[in-house]
This record gives C-alpha cells, structure tokens and sequence, in this order.
C-alpha cells in the first residue's frame, strides 16, 4: 500500500516536473485536450457570433392629427349612460382635460359639459303602444325620464350618435368658445361576464418532490367590465368632424373579486390615454432593441 | 499564345478575392463598433452615419443593416427603419436577434399606421 502510494507520488512529481502543459495533456490524454480545445472554440465562435448589446430606444410617433389651427381645445362631453357607479361622461371629460392640462398639448377649455344626452334625444322618443296581446298579459313599464339611460352595447348608443354629424350645432358651439377643436363622442362602459376555461399555470411536485409549473385549464366564472370609448374631434370653425377613432379595452376579474367599478373604468383609460394623446400631439414610445456587431 | 501568364493573372484574383473580402469585412466591422460606441453616448446621426458606411462597404453584412434600423426607429423614420430590417432579414434569415427588433418594431408602426387609417 505505502509502495503503491509512493509510485503514485513519484509520478505526479514527475508529470508537475514538465510543466503545465505536459502535466494538462497527461491528465486530459490527446484525445480530452482536443475535445476541449474544440469546445473552447465553439464557445469562442458563439460568444464572437452572438456580440451584442441591448440599448434603449424612443421612438417618435407623429400626431394623428395637425391641431396647429387650434389654440384651445375643449372637451364638450360624452354620450354616456349610467352604469353602476361611474358617471363616465363627466369622468372622461374630467380625465382628458387634466391629461390635456398636465402635458400642456394645448390651452384647455374649462366649462359646463355639454348636456349631449338632452340634445340628442332621439326623436320618436315617445314610447311605442304594445299589441293589444301583449297588453293583456303584463304592462309595459315607460322609462323613467328623469333618470338617465343605462348603454349596456353598441345598438342603445346609435340613436343618439346623429348629434356628431350635426355640423350646425357644433358651429354654434365653436362660436361661442372661440372656434376650439372640441372633443366629444360617446363612452360605452358596461359590466360583463364570462364563463369558460381559462388556462393559468399550477405548481405541481413530482415523486421527487421536484417543483413543476404546469399549465392547467380550468373553467371559470369571470366579470368585469368593458370600455368602448369612441373619440369624435370636431372643427369647432365649421362643426365639421376631423377625425374619429374607437378603442375597447376589457378587463375581467375571478368571480369572487369585488373590484370597484371606478378603479376599473380608470385602469381601462390609462390603457388607452396614450393612443388618445397621440391624436393630438407626438408620443415617445420606450423600448429596448439589440445592436449586433 | 501562352495561357500561362493568363491563369496566374486568374489565379491572384481568385486567390486576393477573400482576402479583400475580409478587409471590406474588417473595416466595416470598425465602422459598426464606432457606431455602437457613439449611439450609446446618445449620438444617433453619428451612428447612421456609421452604419451607412458599413453598409456601403459590406452590403452583405446584416448586423450594420439590423443597426442601421434601430437608429432609424429612433429617428421616427419608420419606413427607412423597415426596409434596413428586411434587408438584414434576407441576409440572415434565422438571426433570432434581428427578428425581434423587427416584430417589436413592427407592433410600434402598426400602430402609426393606423392613424392614417382613422383619419376621416
């Protein structure tokens, strides 16, 4: 045992004695020092081929619109009903003016809104008789017209959207705020729900005891609420629409959340104020891209 | 007539191609580094400038065009920045790196686009 132990240490004095070199090829042998040498190079190769470096970009977006004939802007108001308890016309129009006043795009118009519900009433607004067989079976209840209407989609806003075209009033508007670009429109915001299978991830842990994540369909009652703001920019000097734009964002939470309606009608705009604001003035948009060598 | 002189004439040619390849290579890949250096100090017309060189002297050399791109989204001209990635797309069509500049800046001009879409 001691003479085997001492031949191993004469050797390794012997392989230390020829310096690194020969003591790296006997332990690796011809065959080990070229399988590294070709590992070194392909890390060489991949680290040469894959130089790059990430650098943050902006990138200027041009204005939809050229408001360099207005001064002032005023945003009139919405055609928006009640929804639980979100005013969303005076909410948008209190948002876009603060928006508009904090980036300083132009002079905001700081007035009454519009009450465009009143004006745009639809004009057949008296109710419709029932058949004389539906009236035997339950009575048609009128609506309330002290309260205002409840938008639940698309189809409850069209009566009321032949206001934007009415190029009359909006001139008279102009005139009387000094021909500003005026911004009106209509604010759907409804609650919805959802029902179906939602994939989410799940932690699972194998007989190992080895953390898995897997993807996991399960079905789901979900509600939330829509956003379908429609954007109508008017030329306050001829009452004219210059441009018009729609968005819908959606939000939708687990059935048991309560999540207030005002906070979700805010997290819906903040998505879309960007789009909103580039309407009327240039945006920077943030990002990162890879420069290669 | 003698060929001789003919195919030793051929044969430097052929011989000083890749070597002269190499050296277009070589300075092009100066003028992408200068420009990288300069476009990280924020100094972004100076890197197009650079970039165009290298272009200019390697038009095979998809790392300038990929570069030359990005300068140009961030300059605000779109339809320049798409045109040098495709070009650096059809010149390395599986470079993952490129491809992601590319889709990302894409999302940003679908975006620009459809304000022309929306003008009334």
């Amino acid at each position: 045992m001691t003479a085997r132990l001492r031949k191993t240490a004469d050797s390794f004095r012997r392989t230390a004695g020829r310096g690194p070199r020969h003591a790296y090829s006997s332990v690796l042998g011809w065959g080990g020092r070229a399988k590294l040498t070709l590992c070194l190079a392909l890390v060489a190769a991949l680290v040469a081929c894959t130089s790059y470096t990430e650098i943050p970009i902006e990138t200027p977006i041009q204005p939809k619109l050229d408001v360099t004939p207005f001064q002032r802007i005023f945003i009139a108001g919405f055609i928006a009903g009640a929804n639980e308890d979100v005013d969303a016309n005076a909410e948008t129009v209190r948002l876009l003016r603060s928006q508009l006043r904090n980036k300083g795009i132009m002079r905001v118009i700081d007035a009454d809104i519009l009450p465009l519900l009143e004006v745009a009433k639809p004009s057949g607004e008296t109710p419709v008789p029932p058949a004389p067989d539906q009236q035997a079976v339950a009575p048609v209840q009128a609506p309330d017209p002290s309260k205002p209407p409840v938008f639940n989609d698309e189809k409850d806003l069209e009566p009321y959207n032949h206001i934007f075209a009415n190029v009359a009033y909006w001139k008279r508007i102009g005139e009387e705020f000094q021909q500003p670009l005026i911004v009106t429109g209509s604010v759907l915001f409804a609650p919805q729900q959802r029902s179906g299978f939602v994939q989410r991830e799940q932690e699972v842990y194998d007989s190992f005891g080895r953390r898995q994540v897997v993807p996991v369909r399960t079905y789901m009652e979900r509600k939330g609420f829509v956003l379908r703001p429609t954007f109508i920019f008017i030329d306050g000097r001829t009452g004219e629409t210059l441009h018009s734009e729609t968005f819908r964002e959606e939000i939708l939470y687990n059935a048991n959340q309560q999540t207030p309606a005002l906070s979700s009608y805010f997290e819906l705009m903040d998505r879309l104020l960007p789009a909103f604001l580039n309407t009327l003035s240039s945006q920077k948009i943030k990002g990162t891209r890879t420069l290669l060598k | 007539m003698s060929v001789r002189p003919l195919v030793l004439a051929l044969f430097v040619v052929v011989a000083s191609a890749p070597s002269a390849w190499a050296e277009q290579r070589g300075q092009a890949k100066e003028q992408v580094e200068f420009g990288i250096q300069v476009a990280q100090r924020g100094l972004w017309k100076e890197a197009i400038f650079r970039w165009e060189r290298a272009t200019q002297l390697d038009p095979s050399y998809a790392a300038a065009f990929n570069n030359l791109a990005v300068a140009y989204e961030h300059q605000g001209q779109l339809a320049k920045a798409r045109a040098a990635y495709e070009k650096a797309l059809t010149l390395e069509p599986n470079n993952a790196l490129v491809r992601q500049n590319y889709d990302l800046f894409k999302e940003i001009n679908d975006r620009a686009a459809q304000k022309d879409g929306g003008q009334l």
